[in-house]
């Protein structure tokens, strides 16, 4: 807890030492002889540590000395012809809020004619039936094991009706339930908090796309109306895939990237 | 015309309405008739044909208040419930006589780089074919975005200026390139017509201004830049702009013939008066305190100039004095328009398609068709604006605006008077284009994104506008309904314009490719 001012009151009250300034400058002066022989003698995980930090330093100076150069010297302002070529009524327009809208530009297209299934990720790790499910034993004996819980994160739809808990075969546990994922936009280099509209592709197997589980490599389709995203022909896209790349049982949010 | 007599039993009041026929402005056609139920607008049309002793027939269109009238009087009446006692104001406005079909399909895509990689991709053309059809193909569309296309007064020829420094012309009997003019050292932001079409201006983002021939394709001297006289360029720099050029705009044809002078308005919040001959910056307009957006040479010999710094300043053009300062908007001024500048921008061309040989006959000409547009009344000037609204003015009248006009809920970036001056449309970042005349009167909405540009048919009809969804739309003034969907763009669309002769749009965008639409 911070515990208020007295110091600078005391300073405000009294006046500081009298030789105050005289040793503060002495210090100081003293400074870069004691870095200097800090850098010759720290060893192991100080002298890396110390190393980093010097490192940070000197960059940072070094782009500052950069910035006051620029501001000084006179530079020759846009003399080399840019790609992305914009029209005056949009050129003193936030550039920022253009990066989030796209362009269904013709390379993208190409690309998706070349196979809509050309993920980012060709291969993921087949997870085995065990470390999917858990097994639930039921019954006044707990003797019977048809029960199944999932292991792992899953979509549930808005329309999703439970069945009578004693006939459910799979339970989806509330706790890993994801509506959201962060869905990067590989061209933009941005990345949007999205709704998720369904589970289109699970790699390791149909019965799994039909459960909604998100393990690493499936393809899920996400509300993307907020990205501005038009067809050739003029119509908001709203939906479309992206593939999950990380582990959401594990790290507790989804990943994705964008298939463009 | 005498007043008819009224009729003469009640069941004939049943039947007949009692109207008086107005012309724009506010006379008064003749004395109130008494016009039977089943009389509709081809019959009114005749009574106004008539009654104005006009030798060929005029199409016409009536208003009752604001609204159209496009039913029979009775039926008008009865879904009105309007008193039948009072004298129904009918107001004829004059329609073009000639009709300009909608475009409806893509006749041509002009396309650089991308065109020769799907052919690559696509087909088995041996190497050095391909090398050959690669350099046609390079020299035949633009290698960057296009931003800006815009029709020859005449409507014969098409210009386009590109993101890849080039101004090239097209030949649009042929739909192929004709002359492709490099010169720019930077992005081609905007290029102009002068009105009697024998010369093309192209300003660039690096503020350098390139007059073009476009019957050969020439470079007209050297470019108008700031190092005009590059040993003087100490005392010089103030020759030209510093930064980008926003808009150029020409001195009108009636007031000049030859086409001589321009105006260029600049990033660096200043506005230019050139001349081609002496090649030189006659007068500097200086005033603004931000970038000037948008400037307009007036067929009353001034200059409108609008700016980032919320004010539009009206120029006198001989010395260059400032006449008036109109403020009203609390942002970005984006866009001005004025009533009369289909009719500047076109010149002495019209729909008949006759040629001027000599400069005067043309000036002449102009000058007629300049005053019969204009009337009587003052020009008018409106303004679109970074705060939403829209002002109307009426600058030689006085400095406060006539009307404000809102309802867009983001900015302006596109208002156009229609050619007829009856109409105003707006297009908005807000998905819309608005139709006004003074006072709201539809919006057009099915855009996907922002609306980037409109432009008019030449018989005020039609509408069309280009936005950032990639498709282009015609709507239909009468049933402020959308005429045509067309589709075909890859990316935003930046540019377009409607040909004065109405039978071809052309369009530029982001995915570098110009296209041609026809009917």
């Amino acid at each position: 807890m911070p515990q208020g001012d007295y110091i600078e009151l005391h300073h405000k009250r009294h006046g500081r030492r009298l030789d105050y300034e005289e040793r503060k400058r002495k210090r100081e002066a003293r400074e870069v002889h004691r870095r200097s022989r800090d850098a010759r003698k720290l060893l192991g995980a100080k002298g890396k540590r110390f190393a980093k930090k010097r490192y940070a330093e000197k960059a940072q100076m070094k782009r500052t000395l950069k910035m006051h150069d620029e501001s000084t010297s006179r530079q020759k302002v846009d003399d080399d012809v840019q790609e992305g070529a914009l029209p005056p009524y949009l050129l003193d327009r936030d550039q920022t809020q253009r990066a989030k809208t796209l362009s269904n530009t013709i390379k993208q297209k190409r690309k998706e004619k070349a196979g809509k299934w050309d993920v980012p990720l060709p291969k993921v790790r087949p997870v085995a039936e065990e470390e999917m499910f858990k097994v639930l034993r039921t019954g006044k004996r707990k003797t019977k094991q048809w029960k199944r819980m999932v292991t792992k994160a899953t979509f549930v739809g808005a329309g999703f009706t439970r069945k009578p808990p004693k006939y459910e075969r799979f339970i989806r546990p509330t706790g890993l339930r994801f509506t959201k994922a962060h869905v990067t936009h590989p061209e933009l280099k941005c990345t949007f908090n999205l709704d998720i509209i369904s589970v289109k592709k699970n790699p390791n197997g149909p019965m799994y796309t039909s459960l909604g589980v998100m393990t690493r490599g499936t393809i899920i389709e996400v509300n993307v109306s907020e990205l501005g995203l038009v067809t050739p022909a003029g119509k908001v896209v709203w939906g479309k895939y992206a593939q999950v790349t990380n582990n959401p049982e594990n790290d507790g949010c989804i990943n994705a990237v964008l298939l463009v | 015309m005498e007043r008819q007599a009224p009729p003469a039993s009640a069941a004939d009041a049943n039947t007949s309405v009692m109207c008086q026929l107005v012309s724009p402005e506010g006379d008064h056609l003749g004395a109130a008739l008494y016009l039977p139920n089943n009389v509709g607008p081809p019959q009114l049309q005749e009574i106004v044909n008539h009654l104005l002793h006009n030798e060929d027939k005029l199409p016409y269109t009536f208003y009752v208040g604001d609204e159209e009238l496009s039913v029979q009087l009775g039926t008008y009446m009865q879904q009105k419930n309007a008193n039948v006692e009072v004298t129904l104001r009918i107001v004829y406005q004059p329609q073009a006589i000639f009709r300009i079909r909608p475009v409806n399909r893509c006749s041509a895509t002009i396309a650089g780089m991308f065109t020769w990689y799907t052919l690559y991709v696509h087909s088995f053309i041996p190497t050095k074919h391909l090398i050959r059809l690669y350099a046609q193909f390079l020299s035949a569309g633009h290698t960057d975005a296009v931003i800006a296309v815009s029709f020859s007064p005449d409507g014969k020829c098409l210009a386009s200026g590109s993101g890849d420094t080039t101004v090239r012309f097209w030949d649009l009997s042929t739909q192929t390139p004709l002359f492709t003019c490099k010169g720019h050292k930077n992005w081609v932001l905007c290029i102009a017509w002068s009105p009697d079409g024998k010369h093309l201006v192209s300003g660039s983002k690096s503020g350098e201004l390139i007059v073009w021939d476009p019957k050969t394709g020439k470079q007209l001297g050297s470019p108008l830049t700031m190092f005009l006289f590059p040993k003087l360029s100490n005392h010089l720099m103030c020759l030209g702009h510093r930064k980008w050029i926003t808009a150029v705009s020409w001195e009108p044809v009636h007031l000049q013939s030859p086409c001589r002078r321009f105006v260029s308005a600049g990033k660096d919040g200043d506005a230019r008066i050139w001349d081609i001959t002496t090649r030189k910056c006659v007068i500097s307009l200086t005033g603004h305190t931000n970038s000037v957006t948008c400037v307009k040479w007036g067929g009353d010999g001034l200059i409108y100039t609008g700016s980032e710094d919320c004010s539009i300043k009206v120029w006198e053009t001989s010395e260059g004095k400032l006449v008036k300062t109109l403020k009203g908007h609390g942002h970005w001024v984006n866009s001005l328009a004025l009533s009369t500048e289909y009719v500047l921008r076109t010149g002495a061309y019209d729909h008949t398609g006759k040629t001027y040989s000599t400069a005067e006959e043309m000036k002449e000409a102009a000058l007629a068709r300049y005053k019969k547009m204009r009337g009587n009344a003052p020009e008018r000037l409106v303004s679109g604006s970074d705060d939403f609204t829209m002002f109307l003015w009426e600058p030689t009248m006085s400095k406060q605006p006539k009307a404000r006009m809102t309802g867009h809920q983001k900015l302006v970036n596109h208002v156009y008077f229609s050619p007829d001056g009856q109409w105003l449309a707006s297009a908005s970042f807000d998905k819309s284009v608005k139709l006004w005349n003074g006072k709201f009167v539809a919006a057009f909405r099915g855009h996907v994104a922002d609306v980037y540009q409109i432009s008019w048919s030449a018989d005020s009809r039609l509408l069309l506008s280009g936005s950032k969804d990639s498709t282009l739309k015609v709507w239909d003034i009468r049933t402020h309904k959308l005429k045509q969907d067309l589709p075909g763009h890859e990316d935003e669309v930046y540019a377009v314009d409607w040909s004065p002769d109405g039978e071809k749009v052309a369009s530029g965008g982001k995915d570098r490719v110009l296209k041609l639409w026809m009917n």
